[in-house]
């Protein structure tokens, strides 16, 4: 049986687990806790703090594993031992939370200082009347026109699959292009 | 035990805390990045400092500050190279060149910026030798510690908040495609900018300059915040590829792995 990875990463309740819940076929191995921190409990009740873990096969010779990492800085230990051996990787980004939009950046940095691997960013809940525009978080992101920012609602598979398969897509495209 | 470790554990702001709150009397030898520097204290005062290749001798100080033109500095050297700091000190004041006060706060002044400069430093070894005092031909300062604590905590913050923005130093940068005309640059922002290019990762312009971490990341969040720059991977350094990344090492396979990810995807 042949395995690969991808991993997806972004701010503390960005909607990783979400997303990996929405097209993995086996239930997400969410290694969940209740969150101790008022400030944090606000937006959510529990969070990841090793990882999720979801399944797609390919068939009966190729599996696609999806890594999601913790969102919390605190625990920034498991990114760096996540990202090994990725085929790419997936930073998510809540577009109406500008307030993690700093912390996103970062975290984008830190994954690109990993590998040299390709990776897209998805703008989760866009289907949200207050989600920034696209442009708006491109810029605060500070992404390059080259950078693929997707437009993504993390509990529609149909969005989290075009999400995939663009970053599928830049790794074929790298890999033709002899990177 | 002896007082000694790694900056990564042990920071210089809590290092000085210790020494100002236990009024200890001795020196700090801290081996950073490129360079060792040597702190002495006396009863949790700040007495001496030097760092590199720097004597932290009155001459040199006095230079720095522009209170002796090259010239001079040179031709004490020479002719008073044997006197201690107090003979040269008193030298100056009776020729007039500078004022007890004068020496005393240009002292106090580069003492201090030698200690600043190691709040940059974020790696490195540090040793506390309770024997080791100052060089007794060196005029030594009496300076509290608080004030120079709390300006290293403010670093230190600022420091974290720009690991945030710049969290690795091994990334390079280029210009974006902004022109880069009516700019304003300070000097050491030209010396950064002299070495942007793709093939040189900001440690390395660190390095060029003898830039400390903070300063490095300082300068670079300035151009990027002025649209100026934009971090980019290295080129010219091939990073081979993560072998565990593929079940197989043969190009065309890859490729045919990733179509079939990309089969499966699309029917889901």
């Amino acid at each position: 049986m042949q395995t690969v990875k991808m991993v997806v990463t972004g701010p503390f309740s960005a909607g990783k687990t979400q997303f990996i819940q929405s097209v993995s076929e086996i239930d997400v191995v969410a290694t969940e806790r209740k969150i101790s921190s008022d400030e944090e409990r606000s937006v959510k009740s529990a969070t990841t703090v090793a990882m999720d873990f979801g399944r797609i096969t390919v068939d009966e010779d190729l599996v696609l594993y999806l890594f999601g990492t913790p969102g919390q800085k605190r625990f920034d230990f498991m990114w760096e031992i996540l990202s090994e051996g990725m085929l790419g990787f997936i930073v998510m980004v809540d577009s109406t939370r500008p307030e993690t939009f700093r912390e996103a950046r970062s975290i984008l940095e830190t994954f690109r200082a990993y590998a040299p691997t390709p990776f897209v960013v998805a703008a989760n809940k866009q289907d949200v009347e207050d989600a920034w525009e696209l442009e708006d978080v491109r810029h605060a992101l500070r992404l390059d026109n080259n950078t693929k920012l997707l437009p993504c609602v993390a509990t529609d598979r149909t969005t989290v699959k075009t999400v995939l398969l663009e970053l599928l897509y830049s790794i074929l495209q790298e890999m033709e292009s002899g990177k | 035990m002896a007082l000694r470790g790694n900056l990564r554990d042990f920071t210089i702001t809590q290092l000085l805390n210790l020494i100002n709150l236990a009024n200890k009397t001795g020196t700090l030898v801290v081996d950073g990045p490129t360079e060792q520097a040597h702190i002495s204290f006396r009863d949790g005062k700040l007495a001496y400092a030097r760092i590199g290749k720097d004597d932290g001798s009155l001459a040199l100080v006095l230079h720095k500050a522009n209170k002796i033109n090259a010239n001079q500095f040179r031709a004490i050297a020479d002719r008073a190279g044997h006197m201690t700091d107090k003979e040269l000190g008193l030298l100056l004041i009776n020729a007039g060149y500078v004022s007890q006060e004068e020496i005393l706060l240009n002292l106090q002044g580069y003492f201090t910026e030698v200690v600043r400069r190691l709040f940059t430093w974020v790696e490195g070894f540090f040793r506390f030798e309770n024997d080791l005092l100052p060089p007794e031909d060196r005029i030594n300062v009496k300076l509290d510690l608080e004030n120079i604590i709390i300006e290293g905590s403010r670093q230190l913050r600022e420091l974290e908040q720009l690991q945030d923005e710049i969290p690795s130093l091994d990334m390079a940068l280029k210009f974006t495609d902004r022109p880069l005309t009516n700019v304003n640059l300070s000097v050491e922002e030209w010396r950064v900018v002299k070495f942007v290019d793709p093939k040189n990762t900001m440690r390395q312009i660190a390095s060029t300059n003898k830039l400390g971490e903070l300063d490095i990341r300082k300068i670079v969040y300035g151009l990027i915040q002025a649209g100026l720059v934009d971090i980019v991977r290295p080129t010219g350094t091939v990073i081979p590829q993560n072998p565990k990344t593929y079940p197989t090492q043969d190009k065309e396979e890859q490729k045919t792995l990733i179509n079939k990810l990309i089969g499966r995807i699309r029917t889901m």
